[in-house]
């Protein structure tokens, strides 16, 4: 069995965003970036699937510019065996990384195909149900656990309600929750060896597919700040503010 | 054009925020048709069809869709879809899955988790954990929305008679299998609508010291929530957990307790309406956005703030 994992490279999760005074987005410039943190959970996963016997190959994927290549890289530093950058260049949406991603998976016939539920830049939560729906494989989205079976998965999926466990068909798409795994780190050793793994570039165009945005990004603004509250001396005295001041009990 | 929204229900009766994505749905165009797909569950398209901002209900019943899975509801939906101007449904789980499968098949760059409706195109979401907010506006034919449903009013319930058509199943692939659900059962007001919220983070030490946050909810009918941090430690289970990664909530009071602020946390409650923090770490970065900060040890503070309520002649419910 064949592992493709996508990974996408973003401002670290510990980084506080500021928005740019102009309102056109963020700022990128000399912050630090890291792997999207489900992304990690996803890798995890397929190294241990494939340390179990189970899978013999897994490849790690990413789509963005020049420098998501170190995001690649440290893939292969915890086990992934080689890597494909798909350069493209500006805002990517969703539809767009999917468009890719089938092209990839089309070429490199995978089993299984993993990422993470969301990236933490844009939130979208969509890529991975995108690409099931362009290949009409089926999905398992929000994943906590996965059970490796004969044909098929079983996957137990974070719900709103509580979890669910389903049935899919494999090939299938897997989105990772945080909950899936502890992702490990990358040792020394194999961080130098990963230098030697083999990652091959790529670009949109090559794949034939148009990345041009669908969406307009009109303006990017600051949340509205709360105002600064207080501290209060005692219990009593918070009791008494949430009654006769907040009107809240 | 109409707007085509898509229930979320148990074929008993819908969730309640398919209310707050009808309100949502109707402030892009009045003309709302809700999609029913479901097995058994003529109750559900009955109790739609009144809700006065519907115009028409759209009830698929067949034993495909006993079950919610994305891949059978996708085929069924996109028959209908080029009808329609928008197609909705809530950004939680249930439409977290569903949308971008839709909107994938029909070609259209979806606009997830939306907290304000611009213009028949333009919405704002947040992004980076709600660290910044997007004005985005749509040039696809077909507008796929998901809309954030605490960012809405639910649409009241009573007094409307749309018509309910009876519409077809789509093809099925076999492609997934629906074994169990495990649902956790409470008595106490759901954490994604409750009034009250309080919250336990790393700093209740254990899953048995939650009874100090259990009590105080007891007494303020109040939902339980708890930070990352807490989950992870095996204190309660997940689906308690607010923030970028589990629920967003907006109650009028939020009290967290023991929790640090992670920016993560501080994504799924910071828009509420009053916020109370109990935290012995003065300088915990949850102070910074807390209403009222009791700087102290949970450990006193909790029973202390119980025997307090307790004194009250009302509380408000």
């Amino acid at each position: 069995m064949k592992i493709l994992v996508a990974v996408k490279r973003v401002i670290d999760y510990n980084v506080q965003i500021r928005v740019k005074e102009d309102g056109s987005g963020v700022v990128t410039d000399n912050v630090k970036m890291s792997t999207n943190p489900p992304d990690d959970n996803a890798i995890e996963e397929a190294v241990k699937i494939k340390e179990s016997g189970k899978a013999s190959e897994v490849v790690a994927v990413s789509v963005g510019e020049e420098k998501a290549q170190e995001t690649v890289r440290k893939a292969l530093a915890v086990g992934a065996d080689r890597g494909i950058l798909v350069k493209a260049d500006g805002i990517i949406e969703p539809l767009a990384v999917s468009k890719i991603l089938q092209k990839v998976v089309e070429k490199e016939k995978p089993d299984l195909v993993f990422m993470g539920k969301q990236a933490i830049d844009d939130d979208c939560n969509q890529t991975g149900q995108m690409l099931a729906a362009l290949l009409n494989w089926p999905q398992a989205t929000f994943a906590s656990k996965i059970e490796v079976k004969d044909k098929s998965l079983e996957v137990t999926r974070e719900i709103d309600e509580g979890l669910e466990t389903i049935e899919v068909n494999v090939p299938a798409i897997v989105t990772c929750d945080l909950r899936l795994n502890e992702p490990r780190y990358a040792s020394l050793p194999n961080i130098m060896k990963a230098k030697k793994k083999p990652i091959e570039q790529i670009t949109a165009s090559d794949l034939g597919v148009d990345t041009k945005p669908r969406i307009e990004q009109i303006k990017v603004e600051e949340p509205p700040k709360r105002k600064a509250g207080i501290k209060v001396a005692s219990v009593e005295e918070l009791v008494q503010k949430l009654k006769n001041e907040a009107k809240v009990i | 054009m109409s707007v085509l929204l898509i229930a979320e229900h148990n074929n008993k009766e819908f969730k309640p925020f398919t209310l707050n994505a009808i309100s949502a749905a109707s402030q892009i165009n009045e003309d709302v048709h809700v999609l029913v797909l479901g097995s058994n569950s003529d109750s559900v398209a009955k109790s739609i069809s009144e809700v006065p901002n519907v115009k028409k209900v759209i009830h698929i019943n067949n034993p495909l869709y006993e079950n919610y899975l994305a891949e059978n509801y996708t085929s069924a939906i996109i028959k209908l879809a080029n009808g329609y101007s928008h197609i909705i449904c809530s950004a939680n789980t249930f439409g977290k899955n569903l949308m971008p499968r839709i909107a994938a098949l029909l070609d259209v760059s979806q606009i997830s988790d939306i907290t304000k409706v611009v213009s028949n195109d333009t919405y704002v979401r947040p992004i980076y954990a709600g660290n910044a907010f997007a004005t985005v506006k749509s040039a696809d034919k077909i507008k796929c929305i998901t809309i954030r449903p605490t960012s809405f009013d639910p649409a009241p319930t009573s007094g409307g008679s749309a018509e309910i058509q009876n519409g077809n199943p789509g093809d099925t692939f076999d492609l997934s299998k629906f074994i169990k659900k495990e649902e956790i059962k409470s008595d106490r007001p759901e954490l994604g609508t409750a009034r009250v919220v309080i919250s336990g983070g790393r700093g209740m030490q254990s899953g048995e010291n939650f009874k100090l946050i259990t009590a105080v909810a007891d007494k303020l009918n109040a939902a339980i929530g708890a930070s990352r941090a807490a989950v992870d430690a095996g204190y309660i289970t997940n689906d308690h957990q607010v923030g970028q990664t589990g629920k967003v909530v907006v109650p009028d009071l939020y009290i967290a307790v023991g929790i640090s602020g992670a920016i993560q946390h501080l994504a799924g409650m910071k828009e509420s309406k009053v916020i109370v923090a109990i935290n012995k770490d003065g300088e915990a970065p949850i102070f910074s956005i807390a209403d009222y900060g009791l700087e102290a040890d949970l450990f006193d503070a909790l029973p202390k703030f119980l025997e307090e309520l307790n004194k009250l002649n009302t509380i408000q419910k």
